[in-house]
């Protein structure tokens, strides 16, 4: 049994730097900007290396183009995937929508990626809470999705995976799904494996990333939505701090209890 | 017979020395000059944990058995504190050859690498410090030093000395407060220093002695190609660690700068520094002699001097002092292991030391290891003994001592 499996991997801002609204107020200030690999896509090729590990099979690594992703592209190879490929001509920063729009687009249009058993992505990204991208590349691909996946297992040969789901209150579900699906990995079974820079360094020298034109399609999945405005978090109101004596605050503290209808 | 602390230490192992070609150099022949007397693991504080002690891995190494020892995990409490090569009677380089050697391949076999030394290791690539901290913010301290803070790539004049801050005094706050007495100081010594400020990064030792060499080059290279910018006389550095890379391991890259740490330094203005030392102390203090300063590079009077050139100050010594110091458990990676030592239910060296100290009746426990601050501040209070005892780097009592 072999499985072919794709991952997406989307570079997302790295918040060790604080975040500026630019000053057209709508998108985020590149000055300082660093990118850094989603981090729940490094647990979807964790995951995908694990299958490879426990199936055999190959994984590929498909990227939009944005800055530090070769970086992110190598160390996946260093970890053992066998493949890396960058998706560029796209122009700006993706939203949600463009960027799985302009991947399943990439995905079907490029010779040998599909079919794939598995295309495998993170459940959610900092800029993606509501986790869009796999179901919105499922949907392009006219392929079943499952989400919040923290669990695979194969049998190719029945063509299905039984894939376990995280709920909340502990809550755990085993769902079958036909092949090729699209998961969206919320955590792999393993952290993601460290990879020892040298082997980054050998990947540089030894691999080779493959740039991908694909340019950005009229309808792109642009226009449906449009950030009207980016703002910072304002405060708006600050804590009652209550002073006096423990029996004092203890009234006060009824007092503002009752005051709200909570008591 | 070659006896101990003889300065058998290799001046600058081979970077491309590997377990494949230990042969091929010096450093690596002398392993088969093993007399098998163990008093490697005699000496070294974590033997008891170790499934394999240093005299056994050269024993395994020699019947072609390495593999063994890479399936056992007991070479992680390697804290690489030179007191096997110390000891040595053949002069094996024990802890700047072989461990660390063997010790990438325990790594690399782990199920699961520890989670902590994973995240520091991922943070001293991406952001130059191990704590993940933004890069751009290495240099904001220098905000709040109280006196001006000369950075090269602002005011790019040449210097007299580079201080090569490091991560602890830079991020760490009881480390900042360590930075700004350094700079204090510096300004009262009039010395003509600047830093690298953003621009520096971890000069990356504990990556090499943890077992990450690609890591440790690449910082190597870094720094290398941002020092090469500026000019200047010494590189004076706050972190033992740094000092012990520039001194023994940059050098594979060229590095021939003249480099010091401070303590060292600030000992050779005594006469300087003394007539400013005012304010009486009153208190006994001990030192701890940190691994790289002390055992690696026999620096054990200059802290010693500058501790008792302050008034009222009694330096007393513990049981383990100079060559025999105990290691705080921070070195070779060990920095980042205290979760896993503490699941493995080890006994935290940086405790054993502190109790070490507290028995020796002083107030201060005296350090010149960024390392140490956090590690003995933490020890104290998971035994109590935090109202018995501080820690004080050293240019810290200096600098309360010149406040009038």
């Amino acid at each position: 049994m072999s499985v072919k499996m794709i991952v997406l991997l989307k570079m997302v801002p790295d918040v060790v730097e604080e975040l500026e609204v630019a000053a057209d107020g709508q998108t985020l200030d590149t000055e300082f900007l660093r990118l850094i690999a989603n981090e729940l896509d490094n647990h979807a090729l964790e995951e995908a290396l694990l299958l490879k590990e426990r199936y055999s099979g190959t994984v590929t690594v498909v990227a939009l183009d944005a800055a530090e992703v070769d970086e992110a592209l190598f160390t996946a190879l260093a970890k053992g995937a066998d493949q890396a490929l960058k998706i560029t001509d796209g122009g700006g920063p993706q939203s949600t929508l463009s960027g799985a729009y302009r991947l399943a687009q990439a995905l079907s249009t490029l010779p040998g990626l599909l079919p794939a058993d598995l295309i495998l992505t993170g459940a959610q990204a900092i800029d993606d809470l509501d986790g869009m991208t796999a179901p919105l590349v499922a949907h392009y691909l006219r392929l079943p999705q499952l989400d919040i996946v923290t669990q695979v297992s194969l049998d190719s040969s029945a063509g299905v995976a039984t894939v376990w789901r995280e709920f909340p209150g502990g809550v755990r579900g085993a769902y079958e799904i036909k092949l090729p699906a699209v998961l969206g990995i919320q955590a792999a079974e393993k952290p993601p494996r460290y990879v020892p820079v040298s082997k980054v360094r050998a990947a540089m020298k030894s691999q080779v990333i493959q740039s991908v034109p694909v340019p950005s399609a009229a309808d792109g999945g642009a226009g449906l939505s449009v950030v009207e405005e980016m703002l910072k978090p304002q405060v708006t109101e600050h804590a009652q701090m209550l002073e006096g004596s423990p029996r004092e605050m203890a009234d006060q503290l009824c007092q503002v209890l009752s005051e709200h209808g909570l008591l | 017979m070659v006896t101990a602390n003889h300065g058998v230490f290799s001046p600058s192992p081979p970077c491309d020395i590997g377990l494949d070609n230990l042969t091929q150099f010096p450093e690596g022949r002398r392993l088969w000059t093993c007399i098998q007397c163990g008093t490697c693991a005699g000496t070294c504080p974590y033997a008891e944990q170790m499934q394999y002690p240093p005299r056994r891995i050269i024993g395994m190494l020699r019947a072609g058995q390495l593999d063994e020892v890479f399936r056992s995990d007991g070479l992680l409490n390697c804290v690489a504190c030179y007191a096997c090569t110390a000891k040595c009677p053949r002069g094996i380089d024990l802890t700047g050859v072989l461990l660390p050697l063997v010790k990438e391949q325990v790594l690399q076999h782990l199920p699961q690498m520890p989670a902590e030394l994973q995240k520091a290791l991922e943070n001293k690539l991406r952001y130059g410090n191990p704590m993940g901290e933004s890069p751009r913010k290495r240099a904001a301290w220098t905000h709040t030093a109280g006196v001006p803070i000369r950075i090269f790539s602002e005011d790019p004049r040449p210097a007299d000395t580079l201080w090569f801050v490091e991560c602890y005094f830079s991020y760490y706050p009881r480390g900042q407060q360590c930075a700004r007495a350094t700079a204090q100081i510096f300004q009262a010594l009039g010395i003509d220093f600047a830093i690298l400020g953003n621009q520096e990064k971890c000069a990356g030792e504990c990556g090499r002695l943890s077992w990450e060499r690609g890591l440790y080059s690449t910082l190597m290279e870094y720094n290398m190609l941002v020092l090469s910018k500026y000019r200047f006389h010494r590189i004076v550095t706050s972190c033992p660690h740094a000092y012990d890379a520039f001194r023994y391991r940059y050098t594979a890259l060229g590095f021939d700068y003249v480099v010091t740490h401070t303590t060292p330094f600030l000992a050779q203005q005594l006469s300087g520094l003394k007539p400013l030392l005012k304010r009486k102390a009153d208190c006994r203090v001990t030192y701890h002699d940190s691994c790289c300063l002390g055992r690696h590079s026999s620096i054990y009077e200059e802290p010693r001097l500058l501790l008792q050139a302050i008034p009222g100050m009694h330096l007393v010594e513990m049981t383990h002092n100079r060559v025999n110091t105990l290691c705080c458990g921070g070195g070779g990676g060990g920095m980042w292991l205290d979760t896993y030592y503490k699941s493995k239910g080890y006994e935290r060296l940086s405790e054993r030391r502190v109790k070490e100290a507290v028995a020796t009746g002083a107030d201060v426990l005296a350090v010149a290891c960024p390392y140490e601050i956090p590690r003995f501040e933490d020890a104290l209070k998971v035994l109590g003994y935090e109202k018995r005892m501080i820690v004080r780097d050293i240019v810290e009592l200096l600098a309360e001592a010149m406040e009038v």
